[in-house]
């Protein structure tokens, strides 16, 4: 530090913030232009008639998206109904258990698991269910979307557990009630907002995931809603659309687009509440 | 007899049940992860047995003749992953000081914040389909500027999406360990009248030096596995990149191109095993990253 040029520390001060402001306001700059461009090409499709008609051939007008929007939310309650079950057991294991023989290598698998590429749990989702079957499905595509949401589930259970103090428990166990309603009936309702939370995100991520759909649920332009055969979801329709070369199917595109980042961000916020209005406080 | 009564009836309590469930399924998570490596390595089986170590080396990949080496993407990734985290860590060491020493609350700080997050929210369909439409053009005009074959798409373009896509994520691990570094070290530095800056270049960067570095192999984890967004710009070509403003493809990229329509036991088995090296270093890098965080934060 040198005392003789205080002016030019100060300066160097001043420009450094200004950098710094500067950098970051430009880092938020493509989520503004991501949202303008679709709100601005998107909004003109939005109509009851885009949501409930099925897609049109090239040439004709007046198509829509609902086997889309149905599909995505039935991969949602397949992947909903095999991952919340095992995350939020094996959350409570690990919770229960922390310094378990198993528990160490139990985290660190759920810590591998999350970092998989999606494309990677596609092809096995593939491998496991697609190539035994011998035909694309929505049940490939929802396991795929599962294996995706189970770590996140187990993380933000694991978590939320930890901080219910064992004073609870204690009272609980106390009263002569057995170990496992007191986890069900004292310890679980407790954490629930954490939970859900983690649930609620969990959603969010793979509500736009296509990369593990694209050889598992590969797309059907019919309504379908039997999980042994293949199914339409948003983000495949918005993939297929995107890369064809057809203006009319780009529209429908920002359309699909919309629809689906308001689905995300929806869901994004409402588990801020979640965690804002029930927080676990102890 | 009665013991034995006792022993059936301990068996099938309630009680009994719940443990070993909750064993069971911590158990079939541990499973999953195996399962995934097993099968990946049982697929990919007939192309480790062609082509062994040849497969990273080899520069072709045409399935016509049954030829396949994996070298292009392994660059086209490493190249587009490694250019990615260069452009996110200059913005998120800017936000993570932002947010983390300048404004650390109010209404400026909930504004950015939240807008980070809501960057990350948004599906990479959606960033691939933006890139594809409003980015590509841009590119392309900037490239006509420069006097580079005009692609538009490429590996460049790809990289600038990727760095958007992760830059919520290596500044949230570089805010958290920010928030990290002793209060009375830092006051200790503004009391002897050292400027913001000092205190930042002196005393913050050196603190968190490593947990900015864990920050950045995290965000390469994700840069690394990233398909669709990837998938969408980068050009799909099956050579080795000459220079980033060309085409390429990446191991997330050619398997969503190629694997749905592959036919022929090697070129699947060659696709797998794409997908099983991109697997190894993933996790490889992500448990990287998250070591040092715990290290960091105990």
């Amino acid at each position: 530090m040198n005392d003789a040029k205080p002016t030019i520390r100060i300066l160097k001060d001043h420009i450094f913030k200004s950098f710094i402001i500067a950098l970051s306001l430009v880092a938020i700059l493509p989520l503004l232009f991501i949202l303008f461009y679709i709100i601005r090409n998107g909004i003109s499709f939005i109509s009851w008639q885009f949501i409930t008609n099925l897609p049109r051939p090239v040439g004709e007008t007046g198509g829509g998206i609902s086997n889309a929007i149905i599909g995505t939310f039935i991969l949602i309650s397949i992947a909903c109904i095999l991952s919340i079950p095992f995350g939020i057991l094996t959350g409570i294991y690990l919770a229960e258990n922390k310094k378990g023989k198993f528990s160490y290598f139990i985290s660190l698998s759920v810590d591998a698991l999350q970092g998989i590429p999606s494309i990677v749990i596609g092809i096995l989702a593939y491998i496991w269910i697609v190539k035994p079957i011998g035909r694309f499905s929505a049940l490939s595509g929802g396991v795929a979307l599962g294996i995706m949401m189970l770590p996140v589930i187990v993380k933000t259970t694991e978590e939320t557990l930890i901080l219910i103090p064992d004073s609870l428990k204690e009272a609980s166990l106390a009263l002569g009630v057995p170990y496992y309603k007191t986890i069900l009936k004292i310890i679980l309702p407790s954490g629930l907002s954490g939970i859900t939370t983690g649930i609620l995100l969990s959603v969010s991520r793979i509500a736009g995931e296509t990369a593990p759909l694209l050889f598992t649920a590969f797309g059907n332009p019919f309504m379908s809603c039997n999980i042994f055969q293949p199914i339409h979801s948003l983000p495949l329709l918005i993939f297929t659309y995107a890369i064809s070369p057809y203006e009319e199917w780009h529209a429908l595109a920002w359309g699909a687009s919309l629809i689906l980042i308001g689905i995300v961000l929806t869901l994004n916020i409402i588990s801020k509440i979640v965690i804002k209005k029930w927080k676990v406080q102890f | 007899m009665s013991k034995v009564f006792d022993k059936i009836r301990k068996r099938f309590s309630a009680e009994f049940v719940f443990n070993k469930a909750l064993f069971f399924s911590a158990i079939c998570t541990m499973f999953l992860l195996i399962a995934t490596f097993v099968t990946l390595l049982i697929e990919s089986l007939p192309s480790i047995k062609k082509f062994g170590l040849k497969f990273i080396s080899g520069k072709t990949w045409d399935p016509v003749a049954n030829e396949f080496g994996a070298l292009p993407f392994i660059a086209g990734t490493l190249l587009t992953s490694f250019i990615a985290v260069i452009i996110a860590m200059v913005f998120s060491i800017a936000i993570a000081i932002f947010l983390g020493e300048y404004f650390r609350k109010g209404i400026f700080s909930t504004f950015i914040s939240s807008m980070i997050e809501l960057l990350a929210g948004i599906p990479s369909v959606i960033y691939g389909f933006w890139g594809l439409f409003i980015l590509v053009p841009v590119v392309r005009e900037i490239e006509i500027k420069f006097n580079i074959a005009p692609f538009g798409i490429g590996i460049a373009t790809a990289s600038i999406i990727l760095s958007i896509m992760i830059i919520p994520y290596s500044a949230s691990v570089a805010r958290e360990v920010i928030t990290l570094v002793p209060t009375d070290i830092k006051e200790a530095a503004y009391s002897l009248g050292a400027t913001r800056y000092e205190v930042i270049r002196k005393i913050i960067v050196p603190y968190v030096r490593s947990g900015i570095f864990a920050g950045i192999l995290l965000a390469l984890g994700r840069a690394l596995g990233e398909t669709m967004a990837v998938t969408m710009v980068i050009g799909n070509s099956n050579f080795l990149p000459k220079d980033i403003f060309g085409p390429g493809n990446t191991m997330a990229s050619i398997i969503a191109n190629e694997f749905a329509e592959a036919s022929g036991n090697l070129y699947v088995s060659s696709l797998v095993e794409i997908a099983l090296l991109l697997l190894i270093i993933t996790i490889i890098i992500n448990m990287a990253g998250k070591y040092i965080i715990n290290r960091m934060s105990i």
